[in-house]
């Protein structure tokens, strides 16, 4: 280790990874992985929320999973919870789709409307 | 980039009653799952709840899963790691809520009032992987000190922050570093770590260099750094080889990314670190034994003056820390000393761990602010007695310290407290005992353990423990006088006052303190030759209550010694004459009480 700069940047690199295990999260993405979800392509979609978030080093997200949300026809869903605020529910979800909910929603702060399922189920 | 982390303890107590199995488990079903690009396994240091292990915690939701088989994975890879569904049966019921919603951690009352400063990372990193340590600000305070303050500077904050040797002495560790800190640069120095822990029952510093070994050497590079000295040792015992393991470990990856060696952060400080394995002697936790030994000599003390900051290892300057100590140093680097005194009492700052063991229901590891009631650490943090048994007392400071009767239960636990109360700190073990033990008995097992450990370099430790031993014998065997009682005060107060080093001067503490506490029932063992609390056999007598007694004869065949018969005597109600026990033959196993359904035999 040669300089302070080269500690950091490895603290940063791993600051990405072990933000999983911080609870220090206000906002959580909930991927629905029943089987139903796994079916219609959850997985991914959580993956992408994982890497993207860890990405970002968005330390007060958390990407987590649940079963079955109970709306089986609009799998891949994923309920965003934030502190204060109701809930999100975004439906049909897949990999593509989960850069702008990222961007828009969980860095800028605004919800993508046309995803969620009061737009999508109309 | 992995979206779940399974932590998996990897600790002494959480290894011996399977882990490793279920760790492997883990592996082998996320493989079959095709999950191996999305969970990771980690095996951790101690999560504190040994009682419960093995223990597996994953994250991000924190679920805390207790006593898993490899039996159980199965279930827990396919709900929750494929579906996100916790298995709740397997969860530490304590964070399961009535309405079967999950708790966080820090509600349940093992760990509420924990605060956890020296195991901060343990069951939080992957203790083999240096980057982890780093990702949690490791060598932050060790880049810090080398590029913006002072050796001296480091032992002011060190000063300021108040911090006691975690050892059992608790002398201030800055002022410990100053006396080393002349002649910087022109002679050699060394710094030590104190991992030999020897006390029965405790294992909080083998819990810290097993789940956080880097805080360790980050520290020792600190304190060379702050008194000039480019070598560590840290000496541990053989028997430790996770720890011993870990910790190799530990130092071959800081070597290799540089923050051990030569010019550490490109400054010309360098500081090497080397383990030296100890064959677990109790007195080679004693400082001037322990170098000794490192030195390649028989472990065996020696007076001081001079102390070992003049004239210590190889005759050089020397400072030794324990490794409880160290795992602080960090911490109080990066947040100040004004953080560290914030928690605690004034003077005795920051926190303490102890190894709860005994009669208690949590046994483990914890970390409590200085200042802690004991009451709060048995009741609450501890879970209190099992089988619904009463609080005796509790010995802190192992075979060097003193019990704490009930009466004394709201003591706050520190420094000074312990002293005043005829007890001490020590390292942190901290036994609890319950009504069915005999403080008559306790006394001789810490002594019978000096009298075995003592190195016998000095005759008032070698034979003066030995005779007081006898004493104690003479009155658990029922012969007994009360004159013993002053003999055994005299002799305890010549020891401590003539051993060479700390072990004698401390080994005759335990009876001192229970003769104290318990005064009475010494006098019950020589008085009236009983027991109380039914432990001393030699004073124990069995006996079947005739009236109670059906005769079925289940004892006569459990008794070993042939020491039961019948009566003639047949009880009202009864068919069969009950039995009778002869004391003469009877060798007090008590296997005729265990089997009798009638509960008509007892003893006293
Ligand atoms: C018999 C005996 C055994 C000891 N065992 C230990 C031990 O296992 N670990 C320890 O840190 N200190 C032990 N000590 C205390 C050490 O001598 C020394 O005070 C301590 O390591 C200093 O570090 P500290 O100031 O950080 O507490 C023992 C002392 C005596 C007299």
């Amino acid at each position: 280790m040669k300089s302070l700069a080269e500690l950091a940047a490895i603290r940063d690199k791993m600051r990405q990874t072990v933000a999983t295990r911080d609870d220090k999260a206000s906002v959580r993405v909930v991927v629905g992985m029943a089987t139903c979800g796994i079916a219609a392509g959850a997985r991914p979609v959580l993956n992408a929320f994982t890497e993207d978030v860890a990405r970002r080093a968005l330390e007060n997200v958390m990407v987590t999973q649940t079963g079955c949300i109970g709306i089986c026809q609009y799998e891949p869903v994923v309920e965003v919870y934030e502190e204060g605020k109701e809930k999100v529910t975004y439906v049909k979800m897949d990999p593509a789709k989960v850069a702008r909910v990222v961007s828009e929603h969980l860095v800028g702060g605004t919800p993508v409307a046309e995803y969620t399922v009061g737009t999508i189920s109309k | 980039m992995f979206r779940s982390h399974v932590m998996i303890c990897g600790g002494t107590g959480c290894t011996s009653s399977g882990s490793d199995k279920v760790a492997e488990a883990f592996e082998n079903e996320i493989l079959a799952n095709g999950l191996e690009n999305e969970v990771k396994v980690i095996r951790t240091g101690c999560f504190g709840l040994c009682a419960l292990g093995p223990i597996v915690v994953i994250y991000p939701e924190g679920s805390f899963y207790s006593r898993i088989n490899d039996s159980d994975v199965k279930e827990i890879v396919s709900e929750h790691l494929l579906k996100g569904r916790p298995v709740t049966k397997l969860l530490y019921n304590e964070t399961v809520a009535e309405d079967n919603t999950i708790k966080s951690l820090d509600e349940t009352a093992f760990y509420k009032k924990q605060v956890r400063v020296a195991l901060r990372n343990c069951g939080v990193i992957n203790p083999e992987n240096i980057e982890e340590y780093i990702g949690y600000d490791g060598y932050q305070a060790l880049g810090k000190v080398l590029t913006e303050m002072t050796p001296d500077e480091v032992i002011q904050v060190i000063l300021d922050s108040g911090l006691r040797g975690r050892g059992g002495g608790g002398f201030p560790t800055g002022l410990k570093w100053k006396f080393a800190s002349s002649n910087r640069g022109k002679v050699q120095k060394y710094v030590c770590c104190n991992a030999d822990e020897g006390d029965p029952g405790a294992f909080m510093d083998r819990s810290v260099l097993e789940g956080d070994p880097h805080a360790l050497l980050e520290a020792m590079a600190i304190a060379g750094y702050a008194i000039g000295a480019n070598k560590g040792y840290v000496y541990v015992r053989a028997e430790y080889p996770i720890a011993v393991n870990r910790l190799q470990i530990a130092i071959d990856q800081a070597k290799e990314y540089g923050l051990m060696g030569e010019n550490i952060f490109g400054t010309d400080f360098s500081f090497d670190v080397e383990i030296k394995l100890g064959a677990g002697a109790f007195v080679c936790g004693e400082e001037t034994a322990l170098m000794t030994s490192i030195e390649g000599h028989r472990g065996e003390p020696r007076p001081r003056p001079p102390f070992p900051a003049v004239k210590g290892l190889f005759e050089s300057p020397t400072i030794l820390n324990n490794v409880e100590t160290y795992a602080n140093i960090p911490r109080i680097i990066l947040n100040g000393a004004e953080w560290f005194k914030s928690m605690g009492t004034e003077k005795s700052p920051g926190t303490k761990v102890f190894a709860l063991g005994g009669k208690i229901t949590n046994t483990g590891l914890v970390e409590i602010p200085m200042g802690t009631t004991l009451r709060t650490v048995v009741e609450e943090i501890g879970g209190g007695i099992p089988n619904g048994k009463k609080f005796k007392a509790a010995q802190t400071g192992g075979p060097s310290g003193g019990c704490i009767p009930a009466s004394l239960i709201d003591t706050p636990i520190d420094y000074d407290n312990l002293i005043a109360i005829g007890s001490m700190m020590g390292s942190g073990g901290l036994i609890v005992m319950d009504e069915d033990d005999c403080m008559v008995d306790i006394a001789k097992f810490f002594l019978e353990f000096t009298v075995d450990e003592s190195c016998g370099k000095c005759a008032p430790c070698r034979i003066g423990t030995k005779r007081l031993l006898e004493l104690l014998n003479k009155i658990t065997s029922g012969n007994g006088e009360m004159e013993d009682l002053v003999r055994i005060k005299e002799l305890s107060e010549f020891i401590k006052a003539n051993s060479l080093c700390g072990l004698g001067q401390t080994a005759p503490n335990p009876v001192l303190s229970t003769l104290h506490y318990f005064y009475d029932e010494y006098v019950e063992h020589i008085q009236n030759k009983r027991c109380p609390a039914g432990v001393c056999k030699a004073l124990l007598n069995y006996k079947i209550d005739q009236d109670k007694c059906i005769g079925c004869g289940k004892c006569a065949k459990n008794c070993p010694a042939d020491a039961i018969t019948k009566t003639t005597y047949i009880a009202p109600g009864h068919k069969l004459p009950s039995l009778t026990i002869d004391p003469a033959k009877c060798v007090k196993c008590g296997a005729c009480m265990d089997g009798c359904k009638f509960g008509a035999i007892s003893k006293g």
